[in-house]
């Protein structure tokens, strides 16, 4: 009867009893790294609803001991982080388009077997992998260039990175020749085939390829902290920098003394604006982040 | 009767003809794909190739008036200079003892994680944790470096506070050389584990399930199959994780580092990154942080070099 009971509960074969234990352990170990994982950001969410008498106060809780919108007021009403968003906004938007356009621009050419110099080109993608000028020499050079202070200093170095362009010319190179044959003898220009035949069958790809752009503008700092002096130029990252690590107040609008006890729920406040939009958006499109690398591993 | 030679001549001049015609058309069928490649041809020459000649700064004495080409060659002075320093070799030590740590415990958390998740059998508590435990990745590391100062704050912080109910001096986690590098092994793995797992993950998907059925059938334990069959079947990717990783021993996470570094733990936490940064960029010692840079990359060459060769005579499957 015992045996019975198991057969219903379980579909395989009997669990014995080291196996449920053994079950067990796995789903506390789990237990423990997703609340490690999640503990620091609820915290922080929790913390910037703190009145400013209250978000210094220690304790584990995750809840604010007294409710208030004190952090986010500031936080409307600071004139550097709303540039901020809006800067980072329009570096992400235009770094991945052109980003997108400059790498599927390379790919394409590069997965046509017959194309003439297709090594050479290769080459010379594949080699920027293993050697790069460093800090200096690119430092150097966006001076030379004339770009402080614009935005082509945070959307044209990162333009186009090896490591996507293979991951697109692979994807392109995996789908059926024919396709493409066929859309030539009807006449289509190669760009023509690219627009109407290849690009509407890779868009797991781009997808892909695009949101982990959109990432990796949002989160870029050090580009804008090298090369960008005027203070309404800067990205949020950078804003935030200023007001968590500097603790400045000329970023936060908070200038009297009473003000500046707000300053710590302010931080609190900033971090959750600066990260809500990834971090809202991403569990619905994780999976697009995951098939990448997995294309990429598979067959790099 | 026919004529050899005048048989053959028309061919040939008709065949140089054709290889003419078809060249002609090659350029013209590949016109279009080569205007495509041509931002990113551009692209590759300025803002990659550029900078790579740019490293022979670190090969002369660089004046910004003069410019790279303009400037006096001085041969290896820099270098010389670099070898007789003390304060480079104090970072470098920091960078490979920080490297070290991060590589014992950052290198297997992935593998385990992986291998944890793989034993989960409901599927929508596994999407769970995945989507969890990947989150970090997505944060930058000013915010994450953001929201540990607040965590592990001695005054204000929810661990410091467990640690002071315990009766305990609170411990300056980023303050104090003894914890700084604990601290950057233990927010690295937090950031990363999950991401780095996804690899793991997809090699995992891909093993044969008749393999466990058998095994099962033969009695063995979960863990004997794990040690048996899961871990041997990834075995190559995480010999070529390894190799990859190897080159990085001299390599250190400069947004990492730079945004939890303070006067505090200059001594253990000044990394090579950190360390061209202020000279390069805040000194404007141009050619000296260039050739800390050249240094770094050759030594991560040779050690990326040498891990394949010892891992090909070891019998695994090398990066090349």
């Amino acid at each position: 009867m015992d045996s019975v009971f198991h057969k219903r509960r379980h579909s395989g074969p009997p669990v014995s009893r080291t196996e449920r234990v053994f079950d067990g352990v796995i789903v506390i170990c789990t237990l423990i790294v997703s609340f490690s994982m999640l503990y620091p950001l609820l915290f922080v969410l929790g913390r910037s609803f703190s009145s400013p008498d209250t978000v210094n106060l220690s304790g584990m809780s995750v809840l604010p001991k007294k409710w208030s919108l004190v952090g986010y007021s500031f936080v409307l009403k600071s004139s550097f982080i709303w540039t901020g968003y809006l800067n980072t906004i329009v570096r992400t938007l235009l770094g991945t388009a052109i980003g997108l356009a400059v790498s599927i621009g390379y790919a394409y050419p590069l997965s046509k077997k017959n194309l003439p110099g297709r090594n050479v080109l290769t080459f010379m993608l594949i080699l920027t992998m293993f050697a790069s000028g460093g800090l200096v020499p690119e430092y150097i050079l966006i001076k030379n260039l004339g770009l402080f202070d614009t935005i082509w200093s945070m959307v044209l170095p990162s333009a186009m990175k090896a490591f996507n362009v293979v991951i697109i010319r692979n994807f392109f190179m995996s789908i059926p020749e024919e396709l493409d044959e066929a859309a030539e003898i009807d006449g289509c220009s190669a760009i023509g085939t690219l627009f109407n035949i290849i690009l509407p069958v890779s868009t797991p790809i781009i997808a892909t390829i695009s949101l982990w752009m959109i990432v990796q503008h949002w989160n870029s700092w050090f580009d804008c902290l090298l090369y960008m002096r005027d203070p309404n130029r800067f990205v949020l990252q950078i804003v935030l920098r200023r007001i968590i690590f500097e603790s400045s107040v000329e970023m936060t609008g908070a200038v009297s003394a009473e003000q500046q006890v707000s300053q710590e729920v302010v931080k609190y406040a900033t971090i959750i604006v600066a990260t809500a939009p990834i971090l809202m958006v991403y569990p619905f499109i994780q999976k697009y982040f995951v098939k990448g690398i997995m294309m990429g591993s598979l067959k790099g | 009767m026919l004529n050899p030679t005048k048989a053959v001549k028309p061919v040939k001049a008709s065949g140089s003809k054709s290889a003419h015609r078809i060249g002609g058309r090659y350029w013209n069928k590949y016109k279009s794909l080569y205007l495509l490649m041509l931002p990113g041809i551009l692209f590759l020459i300025i803002f990659r190739y550029i900078p790579l000649y740019g490293i022979t700064i670190a090969f002369k004495d660089f004046q910004v008036k003069k410019g790279i080409l303009g400037s006096d060659w001085v041969g290896l002075e820099h270098f010389i200079y670099l070898f007789g320093n003390r304060s480079f070799w104090s970072v470098l030590g920091n960078t490979v003892i920080m490297s070290f740590y991060k590589m014992i415990f950052g290198f297997p958390a992935p593998i385990i994680l992986a291998l944890v998740i793989n034993e989960l059998k409901n599927v929508r508590y596994k999407k769970l944790v995945q989507t969890f435990t990947y989150m970090p990745h997505f944060i930058s590391w000013v915010v994450v470096a953001g929201i540990f100062l607040q965590l592990l704050s001695p005054g204000t912080g929810p661990i410091n506070f467990v640690i002071k109910s315990f009766g305990m001096d609170p411990v300056y986690f980023l303050g104090d050389p003894r914890y700084f590098r604990g601290t950057m092994v233990f927010t690295g793995i937090w950031k990363s584990v999950g991401w780095d797992s996804v690899i793991y993950i997809a090699a995992l998907t891909g093993i044969d399930t008749g393999l466990y059925e058998a095994a099962t059938i033969d009695g063995c334990t979960r863990l004997k199959r794990i040690w048996y069959i899961t871990i041997p079947s990834i075995m190559p990717i995480i010999v070529m994780m390894l190799i990859m990783r190897s080159g990085k021993l001299i390599e250190d996470n400069f947004d990492q580092i730079f945004n939890f570094l303070n006067d505090g733990v200059l001594s253990v936490g000044d990394v090579i990154s950190t360390y061209v940064y202020r000279l390069g960029i805040e000194k404007m010692k141009y050619s000296y942080a260039t050739a800390v840079d050249v240094f770094r990359n050759v030594v991560s060459f040779v050690l990326v070099f040498l891990t394949n060769t010892i891992a090909k005579k070891a019998g695994e499957e090398g990066l090349w």
